[in-house]
């Protein structure tokens, strides 16, 4: 099977260096798509389904880490799926990314990327894919799949939902009321009532009890303003009130299938996310 | 360290600084001692080793009266900051307190000295309260004399360490600044990428590489003068600025598009170095390079009349950007439509205005008039070339 690539970088320069690069030091490398932001990124990603992703951190939309998340919850599951493609982070400068990475031991190159420092990770690279080929007919098993997720799930947890763009909040930014205007009308919705937060498009679905309300915030300003003990993130696009869930089920995927109280409704928790409903 | 009082540290007071207060003013104390017993044996005649005794004896009593009394106010200076919650004191009572002790010490003192300097030498000397004789008379008008210079000396040094405390201050907080500024400037991410860039230039374009270097100097000698501070030309403003739009535009490609207008009149208006470069650069990182397509950025200079008829300079970054509200991720908490503008680098062009010109400049961040986009306004005195230093 010759192994795929996909480059996201925004710089069209560097972009066309490190494909340059990969084939000279990776003849059979296939670059199958290169491009300039993280939203096509995503996309390509999960059309393509590569297995080698190299990822620019700072990107227009979709930063890097944000698209490593979203491609690791969107990828198709079952047990003839395609596995995971392999990331890799290229970055500039930054600096908490750079501590992060080299805390989780995820792959990740320095801009400029010397030769040989390109040509020592692409050799780590092959030796991952073939151990991965060697086990094939055994993936799609959640326990193996859940071992691979590992250093993507500490890697973000340990960078944040603001992939170090804002420092962390303090207790004193949090705030106690949503105001939701619809027209004239502001409502204000109590945090403790809200059960869950849903990312939709440019709006935010504010889930409570008795209805539901829009605000036009992203999660991602949203989140540092929240209890982080009180709302946990289990996916992307949700946030959900602890004390509102009443039962997770586990699949044998690796998703979590959540059920609330007072709704019907049942909210599906990432795979990324799963280690949170973990029994005691 | 500090020492903790009440269970809590007071940063002013550690052993070494109690220890300095102490040794200085006992230091302080026999040489007053010492120069009132030389003059008394030149003015007076008679035995300097008595006089030497009685001196230092009344001396020390007078400045353990008066360094004992500052010490307890202090000490309830700092119970009651803490007990209330205040700011703690940094140092004792101001000096006319102290001053005001001067009664209590001229009475007290003398005293208690004679009755040590007795007991030294075995002579038995009157009662101060005895005024009509001659040698008490001589006692106490040298110990209101000697008090008053041991004061007068303590207060002057008190004065002198906090105006050295203060200067020590003010250029801690100007080197801070300059690094700050020096950050802001040359930011790893634009610097490693620009390099990043480079290396691949040098390899498939060597005369765009010599190009992008050549820009890369001429910026980076600017932001290295402009740490120095003075004034430059507006000429050279815009100069460095079309540098930098260059170097980011071998990294934007298409994405980046700029453009510049400054009449002629304005080319040698003296402006201070590098006072718009983090507007610009603020105008790419949070307005255009957040946008998939990109954008464009005019930096335009006009000249204006202020509202009492000085002619002014304003200077416009104008974007095509996120706008204001995406840029400042305006969540519930925050108020949309800012002009505060917090971020790091307008925060910085602020303090560097007003450290030049006071009142007299100003930053202002607005949504553009049309379409979305940032405009960051700067507008400052505007002065004729020669008068700038």
């Amino acid at each position: 099977m010759t192994p795929t690539a996909l480059i996201a970088e925004d710089e069209p320069l560097l972009a066309a260096a490190l494909k340059a690069d990969l084939a000279a030091v990776w003849p059979e490398l296939q670059v199958v798509a290169e491009c300039g932001d993280g939203d096509s990124a995503l996309a390509e990603a999960l059309r393509l389904q590569p297995s080698l992703c190299f990822l620019d951190i700072r990107m227009p939309g979709l930063g890097g880490l944000d698209v490593a998340q979203a491609v690791t919850e969107d990828w198709p599951e079952g047990a003839n799926a395609p596995p995971l493609p392999l990331l890799v982070f290229v970055t500039a400068y930054d600096q908490y990314a750079i501590a992060a990475f080299e805390r989780q031991a995820a792959d990740y190159l320095l801009k400029p990327v010397p030769r040989e420092r390109l040509a020592l990770a692409v050799q780590r690279l092959q030796q991952r894919l073939a151990a991965r080929n060697a086990i094939r007919p055994g993936v799609g098993d959640a326990s193996t799949l859940d071992a691979s997720l590992a250093p993507l799930r500490e890697l973000l947890a340990s960078l944040g939902p603001q992939s170090g763009v804002a420092a962390p909040a303090t207790p004193a930014s949090r705030i106690a009321v949503i105001p939701a205007q619809l027209g004239n009308v502001t409502q204000m919705i109590p945090v403790e009532e809200v059960l869950y937060f849903e990312a939709a498009d440019k709006y935010l679905r504010v889930v409570t009890a008795s209805g539901e309300h829009l605000i036009r915030v992203s999660l991602r300003e949203l989140l540092p303003q929240l209890d982080p003990a009180q709302f946990w993130q289990v996916h992307r696009s949700l946030l959900v009130q602890v004390r509102a869930i009443r039962e997770a089920r586990r699949e044998e995927t690796g998703k979590v299938v959540l059920s609330l109280r007072g709704r019907g409704e049942k909210l599906v928790a990432s795979r990324l996310y799963a280690h949170l409903f973990k029994g005691w | 360290m500090a020492l903790t009082f009440m269970g809590r540290e007071v940063p002013a007071l550690t052993w070494g600084v109690l220890l300095r207060s102490l040794a200085s003013g006992v230091g302080i104390t026999l040489v007053i001692a010492l120069a009132i017993a030389t003059l008394l044996t030149v003015i007076g005649g008679g035995g300097f080793r008595t006089k030497l005794i009685y001196s230092l004896a009344i001396s020390l009593c007078c400045w353990s009266v008066v360094d004992g009394v500052r010490r307890v106010i202090f000490w309830w200076m700092l119970r009651r900051a803490l007990a209330r919650g205040l700011p703690l004191p940094t140092d004792g009572p101001g000096w006319r307190v102290v001053l005001a002790l001067v009664a209590l010490t001229a009475l007290i003192g003398p005293t208690a000295g004679l009755m040590i300097g007795d007991a030294l030498t075995g002579i038995r000397s009157p009662s101060i309260f005895k005024v009509g004789d001659g040698g008490i008379r001589v006692t106490l008008a040298m110990t209101l004399i000697g008090t008053t210079i041991g004061l007068t000396i303590w207060a002057v040094q008190t004065r002198l360490g906090r105006a050295r405390l203060a200067a020590e201050q003010a250029h801690k907080v100007a080197v801070e600044q300059q690094l700050l500024m020096l950050q802001t400037q040359l930011e790893p991410h634009m610097l490693f990428n620009t390099l990043a860039n480079l290396r691949v230039l040098i390899g498939s374009d060597a005369d765009r590489a010599q190009a992008m270097l050549d820009r890369l100097i001429a910026f980076l000698r600017a932001t290295l003068v402009a740490s120095r501070s003075g004034r430059h030309a507006l000429a050279d403003e815009f100069a460095r600025l079309s540098d930098y739009l260059a170097l980011m535009g071998v990294r934007m490609g298409p994405r980046l598009t700029s453009s510049f207008e400054l009449p002629d009149e304005l080319r040698q208006a003296p402006v201070p170095p590098l006072i718009l470069q983090p507007l610009v650069e603020n105008a790419i990182q949070h307005g255009l390079e957040p946008q998939v397509a990109g954008g464009h950025i005019v930096v335009r200079a006009e000249r204006v009349a202020a509202a009492d008829g000085q002619p002014m300079l304003r200077l416009t970054v104008a974007d095509t950007g996120r706008g204001l509200e995406a840029g400042t991720g305006s969540g519930p908490g925050t108020a949309p439509h800012t002009t505060a503008g917090t971020g790091f680098g307008t925060q910085q062009v602020r303090q560097r205005l007003a450290a030049l010109f006071g009142t007299g400049a100003s930053l202002d961040l607005q949504a553009a008039p049309q379409g979305a986009g940032t405009w960051a306004v700067v507008t400052l005195p505007l002065q004729s070339p020669e008068r700038a230093p």
